[in-house]
C-alpha cells in the first residue's frame, strides 16, 4: 500500500473560523452606543413630522428649562458654523442640480424625518422628554412621493433650483439602437417598479463626537463604513482641518451601504460637541433610523428589448425615474447611473442598448447605496424581460440564455457600454447551477405537480457585475469626488509577529480574517501572528472604505503587494547574512534558504529580528521590516453567477413558498471559502427580502407608513430554504491575487431569480407582472384575474 | 426608543401586587414585557407606574386540575408549547403558543400578559375562545372565573377590570372523539396573525356532534364563527362538508375585517374561508377523523 503524505493545507483558501466572531457572538464588540467618556452628554434630534412644510416658528424655550437639558440648538444657530452637505458623486454630463442639504433645516422641512432641532441633556431620557417639549410651528405643504410622478406638471416643487424635481439626466448608449428596434421581429416590453427598500443594518447609526476647544480638536466616534472619507467631509463641512480630526469606526454593527454617507445627525452631534465643549453622543433609535438614515433602491422602471425570432437579443432600450429622496446624499447619483446603466447589457451579448435616467427629489428620506447598488436593479430588467422574450417566443428560458451568453474570456471583453469585463465563464456557470439543481426533472415536476393542481415555478438568473471599485481615474472621468485606491501597511516586530494597517473599514465582512490569511500564505506566517488595524484614521493609511464589494479587490490587492515587498527586502537581507547572491535566495513555507542548501536558512521570524536588531545590515539598507503600499487597481473586477430558484405558489392564498434555491457564484480565488458563503447567503437573502416581502410605503403626505419593524418585513431565518452554494473559479487577470468580490452578489441575482420562478409558478394563470414584493395578496389577485 | 418617565414597583407575592394595584391608581401590570413595554416605548402607553408581576411563583406552571388544565398566568408561550399535557388534550393551544412571534418573544411572553392585552392579532385568545376555555382573575372583590367567549370585548379591551389580575387559565379536558388545531397566516413582520383560524370538532360516529370554530387577526376581537359551526354540527367532516361549512366564514365576517397595507379586508375576506377550512380539518383529523 502506497503512502502518501499530505503536503501542508495551505492558508489561502482554507475556510478557518472568522476571528471577529468571538467578541461579536458574546457581546463583547464595543459599538459606537458602548464608548462612554467622562462628562458626556446625550443628544436628542427633534424630526420633521410632515414631509413637506415651511417653518414658521420654532419655540425651544420650554425644552430648555426642562430637567437636565443643557442646550437646545436650530437650524439658525448652526449659521456660519455649519456648512450644508455636500453631495459627492457629481455625474457629467447630466445638468445635476445639488441643492441644498443643511445639516438642520432652517426653513423648509422637505420629509418627514428631516432635522429641526436638537436637544443635548444629561441623559439619553432626559434629550427625548425634552424634544417633546419644542413648539413648532408648520405651515404643511403638498408632499411629492414617487419618482414618476414628481417630474410631472403641476407636482409640488421641492427645490427652488431643480425645476420639475429633476436632480439629473443620464443617458447611457452603444450600438445602434434604432437599427436594432427596426430590425427586431419581436419586442417585448415591462414596467418594473423596484420598490424602496430600508438597509436595516442591525445596529443604527450614530456618533459620538468630543471636541476641545484648547486645541480645536476633535475626535468623532463614527458608526460608518469609511472613516477616512467621514473626515475629509466632516472637516469641509464643520471647518475643521483634517489635521485635528480623528475618526474612529469602532465595531460597525453593518451597513449595506447605508453607512456610506455622512447624514444630518453626524453633523448635528459634532456641532454640539463644539458648542459646548464635551462629549456629545447621539444614537438613533430604530423609528428615527427608519427615518433619517438612507433608503435604497426607488426606481420606476420602462424596458423594451428588441430580439429576433430564434431569440437572439439586438438591442435593450429604457427610461428609468430614480427617487433621489428630499436631497442628494453623498453617493447617490452614482448609483442608478454608473452603477446601473453601464452593466445594461449584463453576460449578454447584446449589439445596442440605450437608456435614460432621470434622478428625481421626491419628499422623502434621502436614497443610497444599498446592497448590489444599481446593479440588482439593472440585472432584475434584464433577466425579467429575457424570460418574457422566452415566454412570447415559446423557449426554454434557459435555451433562450445560452443563444446570447457571452463565450468564455479569461482576459478582457469589450461590452456595448464601454465597459472591459476582466473574465468570465457565464455557461460554465448556469451548466453547474443546472446540473445541481436537476433542471430537467424539476420541469418535469412542475408538469406533474400541475395536472394536481399545484404550482410549482422554477426561475433562472444570471449576472456579472461591477465591483472592486476602481481605478481612480475612471472614478474621476465618471465624477466621484474621491480617488479609489486603497493602501496597506505591514510591520514586523522583532518577536516576527506583524500589524496590518489598512485604510478600508470591514465592518463584519470577515477581512480581519482573511487578510490575516493573505500575509500568512505569502510570507510563510502563524495567521495568528498577524494582527489586522482599521477603522482609525488616526493609526491607519488613507483609503476610501468598504463599499462596492472592494475591500478585498482593492484593499486585499494593497495588501498582497505590500506583502511581497517584505519578501524582497527579506530576500536581501538573506543573501547578506548568509553571504550569498541575491539571485541564490528562494522563499518556499517561510523559509529564505540558499538555492540548492535548504539548510541554509533564515525564517521570516529571524529576518524580522535581524531587520529590527539592525546590527548587521546591508551596505544601503534602512532597519524595520515593514513595507506600504498605495494600490489603484487597473481595471474593476467582474464577478458573475447563475442561480436558480424553486418556488411552490399556494393556489387558494397565493401564498409563495420558496423551496430551494442554488447559488453558483465565481468571485474567482477564494481565500477563505467558509466566509465566502456566509456572503453569497446574507446576500442572497437580502435579495429575497426584496422579491418577497420588503418595501418602504409613503402616503401622499409624504408619511413613512412603514416606520418600524413591525410593519416593514425583513426577512427571516424559518422561511428560508437551505440555500446551496456552489462555485466555479475564473480568476480575475490583474488581481495579484486573482479574487473578485464576492459581497454583493447575491443580492444582485436572487431578486430576478426568485421573482422568475412565482412567475413561470403563474404560467397556467396567464400572469405576466407583479410589483414586488410579491405578497399573498398580489399573487392571488393575478391569479384570480384569470382562472388555470 | 425611550418611554415616558414611570414608577416602577416589584410584586413579591399575588397579595401585594393587589395592593401595590390598590395604591397607585393608573398602574399597569408587568409580566412578560413583551407587550407593554414596545408600547410603552413608543409612547403609546405612558402609565404612570408599572407593577411588576414576573417574579411570582404562584401564578407560573402548568398542571391537571379536575378534568383539565390549569396554566399559571405567568406561564411563558415556550413552555406551553412544549407541554406534553398542553400538546395532548388542548392541541390548538399548544400550536398557537409555538407561533407566538419569535423564539425570544415566546421565551419571554405570559399567556395572562397576552390575553389581558388582548390585541385583536393575538393568537391565544382565538385559541382559547374555541377551546371555551376560562380565565381566572383575583380582584379587590375576591376571585372569578370568565368565559373566554365574552372576555374579548374589542380592540386591546376585555371585561377585565384595572384592579384584577389574572391568575390562571383552565382549559376543559377533551371529550371523546374531541380535536382541536389552530392554524394561522402570519404578518411577515410582526408575526401577528393576519387570519387565525382555532377550531375544535367532536364527532359521534363520524357525524359532527359539537365544534367551536374561532377567528382572529382580521376582526377587532376573537370572535365565534358561528355561522360555520351551525353549518358543521349535525353534519359529516368530510372534505366537502368542511369546505361548505367554512364558505360560511363570510356570514361571521360581515363588515367588520381589519386590513391594512399588507393585506386588505377584501383579501382577508376572500380566503378566511380557506383557513376555516384548514383548521377544521385538522382538528376532525385529530379527532380521529381524517
Amino acid at each position: 500500500m502506497a503512502t502518501t503524505v499530505a503536503a501542508p493545507a495551505r492558508i489561502f483558501g482554507s475556510g478557518i473560523k472568522r476571528r471577529e466572531d468571538p467578541r461579536l457572538l458574546t457581546g463583547t464588540a464595543r459599538y459606537t452606543a458602548d464608548i462612554t467618556l467622562p462628562g458626556q452628554l446625550y443628544a436628542a434630534i427633534l424630526r420633521s413630522p410632515h414631509g413637506h412644510a415651511r417653518i414658521k416658528k420654532i419655540d425651544t424655550a420650554a425644552a430648555k428649562a426642562a430637567p437636565g437639558v443643557v442646550a437646545a440648538f436650530t437650524g439658525a444657530d448652526t449659521e456660519g458654523v455649519l456648512q450644508c452637505i455636500p453631495c459627492a458623486w457629481l455625474v457629467p454630463g447630466s445638468e445635476l442640480k445639488v441643492c441644498p442639504y443643511p445639516p438642520i433645516a432652517k426653513t423648509i422641512v422637505r420629509y418627514v424625518g428631516d432635522a429641526v432641532a436638537v436637544v443635548v441633556a444629561d441623559s439619553a431620557q432626559q434629550a427625548y422628554d425634552a424634544v417633546d417639549l419644542i413648539e413648532v410651528d408648520y405651515d404643511p405643504m403638498p408632499a411629492t412621493v414617487d419618482p414618476e410622478q414628481a417630474v410631472k406638471p403641476g407636482a409640488p416643487q421641492i427645490h427652488t433650483e431643480a425645476p420639475n424635481n429633476i436632480a439629473f439626466k443620464w443617458t447611457v448608449s452603444g450600438g445602434d439602437i434604432e437599427a436594432a428596434f427596426k430590425k427586431a421581429d419581436i419586442v417585448v416590453r415591462d414596467r418594473i417598479i423596484q420598490q424602496r427598500l430600508i438597509p436595516t443594518a442591525m445596529e443604527t447609526r450614530g456618533a459620538l463626537a468630543h471636541y476641545l476647544p484648547a486645541t480645536g480638536e476633535l475626535t468623532l466616534w463614527n458608526t460608518t463604513q469609511n472613516p477616512h472619507i467621514v473626515r475629509f467631509i466632516m472637516s469641509l463641512v464643520c471647518n475643521i482641518p483634517e489635521d485635528r480630526l480623528r475618526v474612529i469606526a469602532p465595531e460597525v454593527g453593518g451597513g449595506f451601504g447605508s453607512k456610506i454617507p455622512q447624514i444630518q445627525g453626524d453633523f448635528i452631534t459634532v456641532f454640539c460637541s463644539m458648542k459646548l465643549g464635551r462629549p456629545v453622543k447621539w444614537i438613533e433609535t430604530r423609528s428615527e433610523n427608519y427615518q433619517s438614515t438612507t433608503h435604497g433602491r426607488d426606481h420606476v422602471q420602462d424596458v423594451e428589448m428588441a430580439a429576433t425570432k430564434d431569440g437572439k437579443i439586438l438591442g435593450l432600450r429604457c427610461t428609468v425615474w430614480a427617487g433621489m429622496g428630499a436631497y442628494l446624499s453623498t453617493a447617490a447619483p452614482g448609483i442608478p447611473t454608473i452603477l446601473h446603466g453601464l452593466m445594461l447589457s449584463g453576460p449578454y451579448q447584446i449589439g445596442a442598448v440605450k437608456e435614460d435616467v432621470y434622478g428625481v427629489y421626491t419628499n422623502t428620506t434621502p436614497v443610497e447605496a444599498y446592497r448590489g447598488a444599481g446593479r440588482p436593479e439593472a440585472t432584475f430588467m434584464l433577466e425579467r424581460v429575457i424570460d418574457r422574450l422566452a415566454d412570447e417566443l415559446k423557449i426554454d428560458p434557459v435555451e433562450i440564455r445560452k443563444r446570447n451568453l457571452i463565450p468564455p474570456f479569461d482576459n478582457g471583453h469589450d461590452v456595448v457600454t464601454g465597459l472591459k469585463y476582466d473574465s468570465g465563464n457565464y455557461q460554465g456557470a448556469l451548466d453547474k447551477a443546472l446540473t445541481h439543481a436537476g433542471y430537467a426533472a424539476l420541469r418535469n415536476e412542475q408538469a406533474e405537480a400541475r395536472k394536481k393542481g399545484r404550482y410549482i415555478g422554477i426561475g433562472v438568473g444570471i449576472y456579472v457585475e461591477i465591483c472592486g471599485l476602481g481605478p481612480s481615474q475612471v472614478a474621476g472621468a465618471v465624477g466621484f469626488q474621491g480617488g479609489l485606491w486603497e493602501s496597506a501597511i505591514v510591520r514586523f516586530h522583532p518577536s516576527g509577529k506583524a500589524h496590518v494597517f489598512i485604510g478600508s473599514s470591514p465592518h463584519g465582512q470577515g477581512e480581519e480574517t482573511t487578510f490575516a490569511q493573505i500575509v500568512a500564505d505569502e510570507l510563510g506566517v502563524s495567521v495568528g501572528d498577524v494582527k489586522i488595524v482599521h477603522g482609525d484614521t488616526e493609526t491607519t493609511p488613507m483609503g476610501w472604505g468598504t463599499y462596492g464589494s472592494r475591500t478585498t479587490a482593492v484593499s486585499g490587492a494593497a495588501l498582497a503587494v505590500a506583502t511581497r515587498k517584505i519578501k524582497e527586502k527579506a530576500k536581501l537581507l538573506t543573501s547578506h547574512l548568509l553571504e550569498a547572491a541575491v539571485e541564490d535566495i528562494e522563499y518556499e513555507n517561510g523559509k529564505f534558504f540558499v538555492r540548492g542548501f535548504p539548510d541554509k536558512s533564515k525564517t521570516i521570524q529571524d529576518i524580522a529580528l535581524m531587520a529590527n536588531v539592525a546590527w548587521n545590515m546591508p551596505q544601503g539598507m534602512e532597519p524595520g521590516l515593514e513595507a506600504t503600499t498605495f494600490y489603484d487597481p487597473p481595471n474593476f473586477v467582474y464577478p458573475f453567477g447563475a442561480h436558480i430558484a424553486v418556488v411552490e405558489v399556494d393556489a387558494e392564498t397565493g401564498v409563495v413558498q420558496l423551496k430551494r434555491y442554488v447559488a453558483v457564484d465565481d468571485c474567482g480565488h477564494q481565500i477563505n471559502p467558509m466566509i465566502v458563503e456566509g456572503q453569497v447567503h446574507g446576500g442572497v437573502v437580502q435579495g429575497i427580502g426584496q422579491a418577497l416581502w420588503e418595501r418602504a410605503v409613503y402616503d401622499d403626505n409624504g408619511q413613512l407608513l412603514t416606520g418600524s419593524l413591525a410593519d416593514y418585513a425583513i426577512p427571516r431565518a424559518d422561511v428560508l430554504p437551505d440555500i446551496e452554494v456552489l462555485h466555479t473559479v475564473t480568476p480575475s487577470p490583474h488581481h495579484p491575487l486573482g479574487v473578485k468580490g464576492i459581497g454583493e452578489a447575491g443580492t444582485i441575482v436572487s431578486t430576478c431569480t426568485v421573482y422568475n420562478a412565482v412567475i413561470d409558478a403563474l404560467e397556467p394563470f396567464g400572469v405576466e407582472s407583479i410589483q414586488m414584493p410579491l405578497t399573498p395578496e398580489r399573487v392571488f389577485n393575478a391569479m384570480s384575474k384569470k382562472g388555470p | 426608543m425611550y418611554s415616558a418617565n414611570f414608577d416602577y414597583h416589584r410584586a413579591k407575592s399575588l397579595s401585594d401586587a393587589q395592593r401595590l394595584l390598590a395604591s397607585n391608581p393608573g398602574a399597569k401590570l408587568l409580566a412578560g414585557g413583551h407587550s407593554l413595554i414596545p408600547l410603552m416605548k413608543l409612547r403609546l402607553a405612558s402609565p404612570s407606574a408599572v407593577v411588576d408581576i414576573g417574579r411570582i411563583p404562584e401564578l407560573r406552571g402548568i398542571s391537571k386540575s379536575g378534568d383539565g388544565i390549569r396554566i399559571g398566568s405567568l406561564t411563558t408561550h415556550a413552555e406551553i408549547a412544549a407541554s406534553a399535557d398542553v400538546q395532548k388534550s388542548a392541541a390548538a393551544l399548544a400550536e398557537a403558543a409555538g407561533l407566538v412571534g419569535d423564539p425570544a418573544v415566546r421565551s419571554r411572553g405570559t399567556i395572562g400578559g397576552n390575553v389581558a392585552h388582548a390585541d385583536p392579532a393575538s393568537d391565544l385568545p382565538t385559541v382559547l375562545v374555541a377551546l371555551d376555555a376560562k380565565i381566572v382573575a383575583i380582584g379587590p372583590k375576591g376571585e372569578r372565573t370568565i368565559s373566554a367567549d365574552g372576555f374579548f370585548t374589542g380592540i386591546m379591551s376585555t371585561t377585565l377590570a384595572d384592579d384584577e389580575v389574572i391568575t390562571a387559565i383552565v382549559v376543559p379536558a377533551l371529550a371523546k372523539e374531541q380535536g382541536s388545531a389552530y392554524v394561522k397566516f402570519s404578518h411577515p413582520a410582526s408575526r401577528y396573525a393576519v387570519i387565525g383560524v382555532a377550531a375544535s370538532v367532536t364527532s359521534s360516529g363520524g357525524t359532527c356532534s359539537a365544534a367551536r370554530v374561532a377567528l382572529g387577526g382580521l376582526v377587532p376581537h376573537a370572535t365565534r364563527a358561528n355561522a360555520v359551526e351551525k353549518a358543521l354540527v349535525g353534519g359529516g367532516l368530510d372534505t366537502t362538508a368542511i369546505g361548505t361549512a367554512a364558505a360560511k366564514v363570510g356570514t361571521d365576517l360581515g363588515n367588520e375585517v381589519t386590513g391594512d397595507i399588507f393585506a386588505s379586508a377584501e383579501y382577508r375576506t376572500a380566503v378566511a374561508p380557506v383557513y376555516v377550512k384548514r383548521a377544521i380539518a385538522a382538528a376532525a383529523a385529530r379527532a380521529g377523523l381524517a
